[in-house]
């Protein structure tokens, strides 16, 4: 078995000082293997989000290192870490968070444009993305033209297009009723298996993280409970 | 990466189209205001140039009386004499022409019309001495110079009043009581900058003036054209020591004269134009300044209204330059498409104006590339302050701004 993809050793993510200091995250110790599927659960204030924030390099701990793929993400500078979210992670937000008033494609072909790619095949890539999330033939619909699962499967076709090793769902069917809440955890589930895309998903409902292979639940600042649901074939 | 930020900007603009314009009247005005001022103000002394070019290039005016500066009084003291000006004609060298002038204004009458027109009485110099060609006839001659014999030659405005389109030479007028033939006709000068008609002009023999329209042996004027390549200050302090003499002034005495060289008058009146200009163009830039932080003022207001898609290009991997890139071609794309509008409108009002006051348009490539390249510098360095703070951004706290 290689190295662990992600990896938190003694990580404290601290906030405000003297009376007022909270600690959000209070010496979390975490591995995630690649190809992973992991739900992460908790109430708020139990230091998930802060989790997620820092397993997207959009955060660094105050205490202890994060490894990302080997590389101690948790010291990078801010453009170094934006350089390694534009290669390596996919974000999904539950909001979704496309650009208003921009089509859908535009909407997928912006990670590419951060990273340099050429118009022409940024379009190819971008089409080929949708044309995974079923969205073939809406490429130049705005997101206000477009349902909410539809909206998702772009943000979702955005995340993937620069074929990340690691995608990351904050509560990515919290504003999805049930039937498009499981078409979009049937997608992420394909996604996982066809490509060994290791997912991370931020959720409060225990049916979708009953997706997951690995299920962490938060608790003040700790890895509380680690169960993985065990596949019966 | 510039070019996706101008695509990128000009969507912007186009989707707040009436906040953009708005924004861009600042700089419309602005630029409009300096295009149109400075070119208005270049045609003025332009207009002034050919004006004075049309007195009489290199000319000399010698007056009685003391100088006091312009618009001074002028101490009272004896007239010019025909002993001044045959001085000046005889003993002054590298002269294209001398010449002696009176003039009144006073009533012409042809037939049933009459006019009141300013009649002057001189010499066959006085038209090379003012730059003044006829159109058609002739100048007097001698006989008729010596004599103060009843012909005379008028200007445009004169023959149309009597003749209409006909043609005046042969015919009679008669000025105050005197009875006059018509030998020539004067090119047209048309307006002077003050909006005195040049062209309300009667011509006659100084002698045949003195004796039946001035009643006196004075003279008024007289006129001094240098020779081309003679400098006309040394010129004029000849001429002022001929007068003294002439004249019989103590030496003691200040001058009961004056020369006034009419290209110091030229070049006096040209650069006072010329600092006008200048200074509305100032003017006119302050309010570039203005328009500067219009766009800086909207510039914040974008980047706080998009504070949430800022959080999601950095979430996706945008880096400060990115997003700071974005914004600041953003504002300047902004700004100079308001240059571009103002140049435009400037030069239309230029034009109109230049129309209107009948002075010559003269648009400046120099000074329209300035005033668009200043209005494009203005969104670079005002929209720099809110593009920095669009890239400096957290992007956790910009993706969870409502």
């Amino acid at each position: 078995m290689s190295a662990p993809l992600l990896s938190f050793s003694g990580v404290w993510k601290t906030y405000g000082r003297g009376e007022a200091t909270v600690h959000a995250l209070a010496g979390v110790e975490l591995e995630i293997e690649r190809g992973d599927f992991v739900a992460i659960m908790g109430p708020s204030g139990s230091g998930k989000s802060t989790a997620m924030n820092i397993i997207g390099c959009l955060d660094t701990p105050t205490r202890g290192v994060y490894a990302f793929d080997g590389i101690d993400a948790g010291r990078l500078d801010r453009q170094r870490r934006a350089i390694l979210r534009n290669l390596y992670i996919g974000f999904v937000f539950q909001g979704y968070n496309l650009l208003a008033r921009t089509t859908a494609a535009e909407n997928v072909e912006l990670p590419l444009v951060y990273r340099g790619v050429p118009s022409r095949e940024r379009r190819a890539r971008a089409l080929a993305a949708l044309d995974r999330v079923g969205l073939t033939g809406r490429e130049n619909h705005t997101p206000a033209e477009l349902s909410g699962g539809q909206q998702q499967r772009v943000a979702i076709a955005r995340a993937i297009v620069s074929e990340p090793t690691l995608l990351l769902a904050d509560e990515p069917t919290g504003n999805l009723d049930t039937a498009r809440s499981h078409e979009i955890m049937e997608l992420l589930i394909e996604l996982n298996r066809e490509k060994n895309l290791t997912v991370v998903m931020v959720t409060h409902e225990a049916d979708i993280a009953a997706y997951a292979d690995r299920q962490l639940k938060f608790l003040d600042g700790k890895v509380a409970s680690d169960s993985r649901v065990t596949e019966m074939a | 990466m510039i070019w996706e930020a101008v695509r990128l900007a000009l969507t912007s603009v186009r989707r707040n189209a009436l906040r953009s314009f708005l924004t861009l009247l600042g700089i419309v005005i602005g630029v409009a205001a300096v295009i149109a001022m400075i070119t208005i103000g270049t045609g003025t002394t332009e207009k002034v140039k050919a004006d004075i070019a049309k007195l009489g290039s290199n000319l000399l005016v010698v007056r009685s009386g003391a100088d006091t500066g312009p618009g001074g009084p002028r101490v009272a003291a004896r007239p010019l004499s025909q002993r001044d000006y045959e001085t000046l004609s005889l003993r002054l060298a590298d002269v294209e022409a001398v010449s002696a002038a009176s003039q009144s204004r006073v009533r012409v009458v042809f037939g049933t019309e009459s006019l009141q027109s300013a009649v002057t009485g001189t010499d066959d110099s006085y038209f090379p001495a003012r730059n003044w060609a006829l159109t058609s006839g002739r100048v007097f001659n001698d006989s008729e110079l010596r004599a103060g014999s009843n012909v005379c030659i008028i200007g445009t405005t004169v023959s149309r009043q009597f003749f209409g389109a006909g043609d005046p030479e042969g015919s009679t007028i008669r000025v105050k009581q005197m009875s006059c033939r018509v030998i020539g006709l004067l090119e047209s000068k048309g307006f002077s900058g003050f909006g005195q008609d040049q062209d309300n002009v009667v011509m006659m023999p100084l002698a045949a003036f003195q004796r039946r329209i001035a009643g006196s042996r004075d003279i008024e004027t007289i006129y001094v054209a240098g020779r081309d390549g003679v400098a006309t200050s040394q010129i004029q302090a000849r001429m002022e020591d001929l007068l003294r003499e002439s004249r019989r002034v103590a030496p003691d005495a200040d001058d009961d004269f004056s020369v006034r060289d009419m290209t110091q008058v030229a070049d006096a009146m040209t650069s006072a134009t010329t600092a006008m200009t200048g200074m509305l163009g100032a003017v006119a830039g302050v309010s570039l300044l203005v328009g500067g932080i219009g766009i800086m003022n909207i510039m914040l207001v974008s980047v706080t209204e998009r504070t949430r898609e800022i959080g999601i290009r950095l979430a996706i991997g945008a880096h400060e330059r990115h997003i700071l890139l974005q914004f600041l071609v953003e504002a300047t794309v902004l700004s100079a498409i308001g240059g571009l509008t103002g140049v435009l409108l400037g030069l239309g009002i230029a034009g109109g104006v230049a129309y209107a006051l009948s002075i010559p348009f003269s648009p400046s490539a120099l000074i329209v590339l300035m005033a668009f390249g200043f209005s494009a510098m203005i969104g670079m360095v005002f929209g720099f302050f809110p593009a920095l703070r669009g890239a400096r951004l957290d992007p956790i706290d910009a993706l969870r701004h409502e």
